[in-house]
């Protein structure tokens, strides 16, 4: 591909520089990259989860470009990407709703097109290179302040080579009604790809941000480890949705985590399909008095897979309440593991917090396993937590198939009707693909 | 005029229009033999019932009713040892229930299953398309609607989840919303009447009227312990059965005096 130019493999300070050089950047944000890198170098890779012993960081390729301009219309979009959209369906999408879309293709934001309407309140919805130009003040204020380089040995590496991502910025009072959409491919042998996203809801305002992943089959390892960020101030709400469906070689390697300010919500919707490990706990932070956090999620999987996920929630101040619902599903061998946090800090009083997680088993081969973590620091808090572990029940199958159905169209009726709960917070295109994706992981996993 | 006998006895007289439907055969069991886990659930079990009849199944706790249903529908719980199944002529012992299902059977279950996040909508979408094809959205909403009118039934009951929450009634007419909707070849109510008050009976019993005047030639395998149920839907024939096996059979009069001596005085 002639407009591809990779960065060659390996970690070291000067692809870090010549990364930041290429993209023309600040020098504030070099600093950053640098100081993250010796972070990244010095703080162990975390071995309480999914195996990561596979990975080589020397052997990742950092940066890629995929195209040398970005697209405001369609009709700029090179060929080759359009043709990988089309597969993806995403042209339909922004037909059919969008409000705008900023997707990410080998790690650049190729085409995005927001609505004029979202443009005139001052809504932001950019990639974040271009918001470190744009808006100078909003990105030195909030990036890295929910999660700074030294939170953990993965969102070091991505502080150091970050490359894409959205910045979506509301000002107060806006309500963004329609989804925004992006989403993110990786298309190239073993590129690692490392995106951060910022999203900052001013007082009173809301905003659904709807991230789609997909990517096709690599025969190597590759990893994705991004970082996203949100700050819901006063009165504001945040939804976040994502429906990652990696290829079965990804390692996917991200934190996520939000700031509910007073009387806030922040929600979390989060779909893992895909991927060979995928370790991802989104975090809420509920920093001040009447803040709400909900986590709603699902995993599968498979054959040679391994879906560590889960939630926390931190109850920062009175009156905050919280819920996460987690659904997981194994087959073919494949092991889920659910990894909550739940924690409610002395002075936080009136806390009301649920955690419901549920595991469905397709055969005996598959695994899966629970990690709770209940950390109550406050007597005056109403807390409770619920968990179950289930088959497919031979009776309810009998049930469907006494009615016309496949075996295979009652197990998978009965998956989608286990994640239901899930699949109800979806916009209706994603709703439909989840349906769709489930009925299709069914296929040949009759037990 | 024809007298049908049954270990030397007369049990029935059967009329002339019965004759007529009696030639044409739905359902023959013959020498039906079926374990579960070693245990013998149903014995040298033979019976058959024509075109447009009811049959309906009496018998104790534990004789074999139920197993009968599940058999028919084919649950793979129910292993069939020997003997055999043909519905409209084709041999139907080893087909899975799926199978059944599109040729025409439909089970309603004593107590049917709760589905989770599926909502009834869903269910009778899919199951309509799975038996009856794809290109009949008319017939399909047209015959929903009626349905729910006659079991007085919202529309927002479509939307919850497939007999979750559900009370006694509100399962029933679930079922016979189904029955409605896919309008099959040979019905088996398994104990249709059970833990309904009176006003839900009558939905139910409403229904079933409904149904044979829309499929007149459709059959009904009535599994009851009820002479109300056999007062409200008159079966053409009746079996009682007993150690799994059918031991007297007879017209409607069977069930009545079923009821007024119990099982023990029946067919012996």
């Amino acid at each position: 591909m002639q407009d591809t130019d990779k960065y060659s493999q390996g970690l070291t300070r000067e692809l870090v520089i010549a990364l930041s050089t290429e993209k023309n950047e600040p020098g504030w944000m070099t600093d950053f990259r640098l100081k993250a890198l010796e972070i990244f170098e010095r703080k162990p890779i975390p071995t309480w989860g999914a195996d990561l012993s596979a990975l080589d960081y020397q052997n990742i390729c950092y940066y890629l470009k995929a195209s040398k301009t970005q697209a405001e219309s369609w009709d700029a979009v090179p060929d080759r990407i359009k043709k990988t959209f089309e597969a993806l369906g995403v042209p339909q999408a922004e037909r059919s709703f969008l409000a705008g879309v900023g997707a990410q293709f080998e790690s650049e934001l190729v085409y995005k097109n927001i609505q004029q309407k979202w443009k005139d309140k001052g809504v932001v919805f950019s990639d974040i290179e271009t918001a470190i130009y744009d808006y100078p003040e909003l990105v030195k204020k909030y990036f890295a302040t929910v999660i700074p380089p030294h939170d953990n040995a993965f969102a070091a590496l991505n502080s150091a080579v970050w490359s894409g991502g959205s910045f979506v910025y509301v000002p107060a009072g806006v309500h963004v009604d329609l989804p925004l959409q992006a989403y993110f491919r990786i298309d190239q042998k073993q590129m690692g790809q490392f995106e951060r996203t910022l999203i900052i809801a001013e007082p009173g305002s809301s905003v659904h941000y709807v991230e789609g992943c997909s990517a096709p089959v690599h025969r190597s390892n590759s990893l994705h480890s991004a970082v996203v960020e949100l700050i819901a101030l006063e009165d504001s709400k945040i939804r976040y949705t994502t429906i990652q469906n990696w290829s079965q070689d990804v390692y996917n390697l991200v934190t996520k985590r939000a700031f509910a300010y007073k009387n806030a919500t922040v929600e979390w919707v989060d779909g893992n399909f895909g991927s060979k490990v995928t370790m991802k706990y989104p975090c809420i932070v509920l920093k001040e008095e009447g803040a709400k956090g909900h986590i709603i999620s699902i995993a599968v999987a498979g054959k040679d897979q391994h879906q560590d996920t889960g939630a926390k929630i931190i109850h920062c101040a009175p009156n905050t309440s919280s819920n996460i619902i987690s659904k997981s599903i194994s087959k073919q061998g494949g092991r889920t593991s659910y990894r909550g946090l739940l924690k409610v800090l002395k002075g936080a009083t009136g806390v009301k917090a649920r955690v419901q997680c549920d595991a469905l088993l397709l055969d005996a081969q598959s695994r899966t396993d629970t990690y709770p973590t209940v950390n109550v620091f406050e007597e005056r808090v109403d807390v409770g937590h619920e968990a179950s572990v289930g088959t497919l029940n031979d009776e309810q199958v009998f049930y469907l198939m006494s009615r016309g159905l496949t075996q295979q169209q009652a197990r998978a009726l009965l998956v989608n009707g286990f994640i239901d709960v899930f699949v109800k917070e979806l916009p209706m295109e994603y709703a439909v693909e989840i349906n769709r994706l489930i009925a299709h992981e069914m296929e040949g996993s009759i037990g | 005029m024809a007298f049908l006998f049954e270990k030397g006895l007369v049990v029935a007289i059967l009329k002339e229009d019965f004759i007529k439907k009696a030639l044409k055969l739905m359902l023959k069991i013959s020498h039906l033999s079926v374990n579960h886990a070693e245990k013998k659930l149903l014995v040298d079990l033979s019976l058959s019932i024509a075109s447009g009849t009811i049959h309906a199944c009496m018998g104790p706790n534990g004789s074999g009713k139920s197993s009968l249903a599940y058999t028919l529908m084919g649950h793979p719980r129910y292993q069939v040892v020997a003997g055999s199944i043909f519905f409209n002529g084709i041999d139907i012992t080893s087909m899975s229930a799926d199978k059944r299902a599109r040729a025409g059977m439909f089970l309603s279950l004593q107590q049917p299953y709760e589905i989770p996040g599926v909502t009834l909508s869903t269910l009778l979408r899919e199951s309509f398309h799975a038996v009856h094809g794809q290109d009949m959205v008319d017939v399909y909403i047209d015959r929903l609607t009626q349905a729910l009118r006659l079991l007085k039934m919202d529309g927002n009951f479509l939307q919850r989840s497939v007999h979750e929450g559900f009370s006694g009634g509100e399962k029933k007419r679930c079922e016979m919303l189904q029955l409605l909707v896919l309008q099959p070849k040979l019905v088996i109510l398994d104990e249709v009447d059970s833990g309904l008050d009176v006003d839900a009976f009558k939905l139910v019993v409403n229904a079933l009227h409904a149904f044979r005047t829309l499929c007149p030639d459709s059959s009904v395998l009535l599994i009851t312990h009820y002479q109300t149920m056999l007062t409200a839907l008159v079966p053409d024939t009746v079996s009682l059965l007993q150690d799994g096996t059918i031991i007297a059979q007879g017209g409607s009069e069977l069930g009545s005096f079923i009821q007024e001596h119990g099982y023990e005085h029946a067919g012996y």
